[in-house]
């Protein structure tokens, strides 16, 4: 019998009695341990306290708001919302905004931000992240890349070095009084070695909250309520879903369409099952992907699109859902 | 290091296909289950391996939910999407206590599962084996190649969307293929265009010509260009997979076929499909 002593590391609200904690070295194999929901993921992290945690805590310390965007599901326009968020809060001004890309295979937003070319500095502060405007960094492996065809051919524990890396040695200029007022986190599909390390080695620091983006069809939508289970098995606070390609208006005539049919009711039925709030839905529109190729901000050259005003009330949402939970 | 229970497995499997992409959401499973279900109308005996761990798709696409792997002597006994056999299938989610549990699993337990899949699953004769893979380069593309490469698969199958966003992933996994010395068998644009159903006029709602455009330019064989097609994307949504869908008629009374196979093709695109199963069984036989 494992000695009851306190718990390393926080113990998830749904586990069994007599928790070791998740950081403790038996983490997942204690004699406690069977039969939790958390068994999985607590055996699968390497055991004890990682003592990069408060290096990581103490970079991100003023970063006021931290935001996973996640989704079950590739292809979704997860990378695309991030891009289309980030350039939407840079939109103010005062704010300072920053992007971290821990997609590693598949690193967009170079390309969605219209910074592709461009390089990494080192400095003694660390690395310097690529500013796409004086208030909006990114951080992408995208930038590290020999050339833009290269394959990033990596087993978990390397993409987990890179991720630390971009959280421990980035300097976002968060210096004494400077705040960084949002960091965004765009993550690849999926619920593996990128996700779990990026909510370990944030759990020092706080994660204010996950956006899930979906599709409305039901493929999209199994998919994403696994990695609603992966939110609430990891403790991240959820903000909401945002249902993506909701419908299509033909620009020709204007005649409206589906193409992902929500055929077990979409996202709408999913978070009411699983009370989740949904923050909006954005229409297919063919520019949205041609400002992705393009690297330009969608919300500003087509303001006036339907998808642009979805785009805009959502944004809002989330900056009201953020702001009244501080 | 030698897996000589997954070369077991494969000696009654004449071909296998990877379908491969760098980008998550282009296609990939649904390209994979109308490959099988083209080639399972053609007489061929096919089996659907679902190595997307996280996100397992093919049980729903090919109206299998729910169903339960038996364990025989021979080993596990893949799940079979009609009653004469052709199409048979192994996936994680026929595993799972219920569709909505995640996978949470770091690297080295997503290659245990890998290899299980491999050196355990009972398919028999099987003309092709086609192997649905996550999007990325990672470690379920790595365990795949690990344990099959001493086998020799035919090669991959590469699934793009046309526009820039999707090739510059697709490049890299192309570029992946060169480096574990997996051929390419061919290249497929996928959701090019889509035929309002209004007026007819063909949107390019995710750009088109990328695909090819990146097929040329890197010297690989171009297997065709498949619209969106609504009445697919109910197909594999629908739990009934024997309702013929009909996206311009939501309510009117569906006509019934005998399974799977049949429904699809009343679908538009089982035709194109149909090209481009010929267009690779002619890279199959020049190969050998």
């Amino acid at each position: 019998m494992t000695d009851v002593a306190e718990p390393q590391g926080t113990v998830p609200e749904d586990a069994n009695d007599h928790c070791v904690g998740p950081e403790h070295e038996l983490a997942g194999r204690a004699s406690g341990c069977e039969g939790c929901p958390n068994q999985e993921i607590c055996s699968t992290q390497a055991s004890g306290p990682d003592p990069d945690l408060p290096i990581v805590a103490e970079r991100l310390r003023n970063v006021r708001h931290k935001i996973l965007i996640l989704s079950g599901k590739g292809g979704v326009g997860k990378s695309t919302f991030t891009g289309q968020l980030a350039f939407a809060l840079a939109g103010d001004e005062e704010k300072e905004i920053g992007v971290v890309d821990i997609d590693i295979c598949g690193p967009s937003l170079p390309r969605i931000m219209g910074c592709e070319r461009e390089e990494i500095h080192r400095s003694a502060a660390g690395w310097s992240p690529i500013y796409v405007q004086d208030n909006l960094g990114l951080m992408s492996i995208g930038f590290m890349l020999p050339d833009e065809d290269s394959a990033v051919i990596w087993r978990g524990p390397k993409k987990n070095g890179l991720i630390k890396q971009f959280l421990k040695d980035v300097d976002w200029g968060t210096g004494t009084d400077n705040t960084l007022d949002y960091m965004l986190f765009d993550t690849p599909p999926g619920t593996s070695d990128e996700h779990l390390s990026v909510v370990q080695l944030l759990r020092g620091s706080g994660i204010s909250g996950a956006v899930i983006v979906t599709t409305p069809q039901e493929v999209a939508l199994q998919d994403v309520r696994k990695e609603i289970d992966f939110c609430r098995k990891a403790n991240v606070p959820i903000i909401g879903v945002v249902e993506n390609m909701c419908g299509f208006v033909c620009p020709t005539c204007h005649g409206e369409s589906r193409i992902f049919y929500p055929t077990t009711g979409g996202a709408s039925a999913l978070c009411k099952d699983l009370d989740i709030p949904l923050l909006g839905s954005i229409p297919l529109d063919p520019s949205i992907g041609r400002a992705c190729d393009y690297g330009s901000s969608f919300i500003d050259t087509h303001a006036d699109s339907p998808a642009a005003k979805a785009y805009v009330q959502i944004i809002h949402k989330i900056k009201q859902i953020l702001e009244s939970n501080i | 290091m030698s897996h000589p229970e997954v070369g077991e497995r494969l000696s009654s499997i004449k071909h296998v296909v990877l379908v491969l992409s760098g980008k998550g959401g282009v296609g990939k499973s649904s390209c994979t289950v109308q490959l099988a279900l083209s080639l399972a109308q053609q007489g061929h005996k096919v089996g659907v391996l679902d190595i997307d761990l996280c996100g397992p798709s093919i049980p729903r696409m090919l109206g299998l939910e729910g169903q339960q792997i038996h364990q025989a002597s021979a080993g596990w006994v893949p799940v079979f999407a009609d009653s004469t056999k052709r199409l048979a299938c192994m996936s994680i989610g026929f595993l799972l206590p219920s569709k909505d549990s995640s996978v949470v699993w770091r690297g080295p337990k997503k290659n245990a599962m890998i290899k299980q899949f491999l050196a355990d699953v009972y398919w028999g004769d099987l003309d092709y084996l086609l192997i649905d893979t996550p999007p990325g380069t990672s470690d379920e593309h790595l365990a795949a190649i690990e344990y099959l490469q001493e086998w020799n698969p035919d090669g991959a199958i590469v699934v793009t969307t046309p526009q820039a966003v999707a090739l510059s992933d697709v490049k890299k996994e192309i570029n992946f293929c060169e480096k574990v010395g997996l051929p390419v068998l061919g290249l497929i644009e996928n959701m090019s265009g889509f035929v309002c159903p209004h007026c007819a006029d063909c949107i390019n709602v995710f750009s088109t010509g990328g695909g090819e455009g990146l097929a040329n330019h890197m010297d690989i064989p171009f297997l065709g260009r498949a619209p969106i097609d609504p009445n697919l994307v109910l197909l594999l949504e629908q739990e009934d997979k024997t309702l013929v869908p009909d996206a311009n008629n939501p309510d009117a009374e569906k006509e019934r076929t005998d399974s799977i196979v049949e429904t699809y093709q009343r679908c538009e695109l089982s035709k194109i499909f149909a090209k481009i199963t010929t267009h690779l069984e002619k890279a199959l036989d020049t190969k050998e």
